[in-house]
């Protein structure tokens, strides 16, 4: 189901948690229904926090903490439009997304983000963008978005064009 | 009156009876440790299975060592949320059949709620009002408690749970399951002074509280020396320690450093609630609240301020359905009402200030 090509691709190197935020909260303010972002990264590398930059840009109101959905596998807040926030931590390869009743999210009304979206890769939805998050230092984060599909692509070219003047690069040779 | 409480919101299956609130009269927890230790993790699809097996048996041994029928029972508590959604509708299944069969009344139950009650159901009870701290895998909560069944929310965590820095820590470092209780032993033999990892105070007056950044911490420390990567046999994306023979500390210096300065945030967040709120009386319940390094800095601490501390055995404090029991029977007599059989498990409280634990989500 996954398309195997991203459409489209950008790296960004942030400096802290802040920047991080701040370009979370940016793409967050472009997402529609439908669109599903997948998280992947190791430990603190800065899911949660990417999640909590989406949260803001989608308007979910500040009284609401976006905390590590690890336990409870999915959050879900009320914002400008549904926020999913999901976590794929504790769920063991092979699972079936049905059988979690996910599918009703990834394909529902809502804005989803997938922490741990690595565990489950080849059922994710062929049309998304993901976020690799990778430690470049302590603070300092290396982001890679890949947009796989159209929609994604829109949105990451929407992203780019607002958060400007860094290296953008075409898709995989 | 006697009530039956029935708990399955995570990994233990658990049926208790309880009378008027404070006296145990049986209590019985079958825990699912050894199914998800093979994963590091609570598995939630593994978790509902063994719960559907197990919980019909639970609910019998309950009942038989309080020598009780269900014609006994005046009434059924049940765990309605939060927790896993499939392990909730085990319990909440179960409790709609008992109650529909036998006629009596079934009261759904905020496990939150639950895990106050705990304090208590001991010899001494605790008083109201009081601070209480709910610490767990899935919460790090603060409330303020007027009286059964009221408890206000005035502190929560931003990011992770303590319970769950534990369980990625321990993950991490790559110490086994259940990471909590893996290390609370193996810091006892470790220098809780070794690495000063940061504190998250947060805002001045803030009851709130993050555990994120110590977490982080730690891995930024572990990667400073050592690789960390994927290991064979582990999921796509999983990280843990691969050796740890370049550490310039024992493990047992760096877990122990990490406890110390996730204690140090619980204790001084509850001590200062309790001076904001001016109570006398502080509880704490939930897994998190079984650590021994927590158990002890906490009596220290509350002590020296000159109030009470109601720490519930460890027992008590994981979870259980006496807890479920207690506060359903509370409910009950507080309300006098009757709940339709058509209430559904809520996953998750929005754990908002001011709001009461039993509170419907709006």
């Amino acid at each position: 189901m996954t398309d195997d090509q991203p459409l489209l691709s950008w790296e960004r190197l942030t400096r802290n948690p802040a920047e991080t935020k701040l370009l979370a909260e940016g793409l967050g303010r472009l997402l529609q229904p439908g669109d599903v972002i997948a998280l992947m990264g190791e430990l603190g590398s800065g899911k949660t926090l990417f999640s909590q930059g989406l949260a803001r840009g989608l308007q979910v109101p500040e009284a609401y903490y976006i905390t590590s959905p690890t336990f409870a596998i999915i959050n879900e807040y009320p914002g400008r439009i549904p926020f999913y926030h999901l976590d794929l931590y504790r769920i063991s390869a092979g699972v079936d997304l049905l059988e979690l009743g996910l599918d009703e999210v990834l394909y529902g009304q809502g804005a989803v983000a997938i922490e741990w979206a690595e565990r489950l890769k080849e059922q994710l939805p062929g049309e998304r963008l993901e976020v690799h998050l990778a430690f470049s230092g302590e603070a300092a984060r290396h982001l890679d978005f890949l947009a796989f599909g159209v929609k994604p692509e829109l949105r990451l070219q929407a992203l780019i064009e607002n958060m400007g003047n860094t290296r953008v690069r075409p898709s995989f040779e | 009156m006697k009530v039956l409480g029935i708990e399955s919101s995570c990994d233990e299956t658990a049926a208790a009876v309880v009378e008027d609130g404070c006296r145990i009269l049986s209590s019985v927890v079958s825990s699912q440790i050894a199914i998800h230790r093979p994963y590091g993790g609570v598995v939630p699809e593994l978790a509902s299975r063994q719960h559907i097996k197990v919980i019909i048996p639970v609910i019998t041994e309950a009942l038989q060592r309080a020598a009780l029928n269900l014609s006994d029972i005046g009434a059924v508590a049940v765990t309605q949320g939060p927790g896993l959604v499939g392990s909730l509708l085990v319990g909440i299944g179960v409790a709609k059949a008992i109650a529909y069969s036998t006629g009596k009344p079934l009261v759904p139950v905020n496990h939150l709620e639950g895990h106050i009650q705990a304090a208590f159901l001991e010899e001494a009870p605790a008083s109201f009002p009081c601070i209480g701290l709910v610490v767990s895998g899935g919460h790090t909560n603060l409330y303020y408690v007027e009286d059964h069944g009221r408890s206000t929310l005035v502190g929560r965590t931003r990011d992770d749970a303590a319970g769950e820095a534990f369980d990625k820590v321990a993950k991490l470092l790559n110490l086994g399951y259940p990471g909590g209780m893996v290390i609370d032993t193996l810091a006892r033999k470790g220098n809780p002074k070794a690495i000063s990892f940061p504190r998250a105070y947060l805002e001045k007056d803030s009851l709130d509280f993050s555990f994120s950044g110590i977490k982080t911490a730690v891995v930024n420390f572990v990667r400073r020396y050592v690789d960390v990567g994927e290991a064979d046999g582990q999921q796509p994306g999983e990280q843990s320690l691969k050796s740890a023979k370049l550490l310039p500390v024992q493990v047992a210096d760096i877990v122990a450093s990490f406890q110390e300065a996730v204690v140090d945030v619980l204790v001084q967040k509850t001590c200062a609630a309790a001076q904001q709120f001016r109570v006398r009386q502080v509880v704490v319940a939930g897994g998190v609240a079984a650590n021994s390094r927590l158990r002890r800095r906490l009596e220290e601490e509350v002590g020296r301020l000159g109030l009470h501390l109601q720490l519930p055995k460890p027992e008590l404090c994981t979870d259980n359905a006496a807890m479920i029991a207690a506060a359903g029977f509370h409910k009950l007599k507080m309300t006098g009402g009757r709940w339709d059989l058509d209430f559904d498990a809520i996953s998750r409280w929005p754990d908002l200030p001011g709001y009461l634990p039993d509170d419907r989500p709006k």
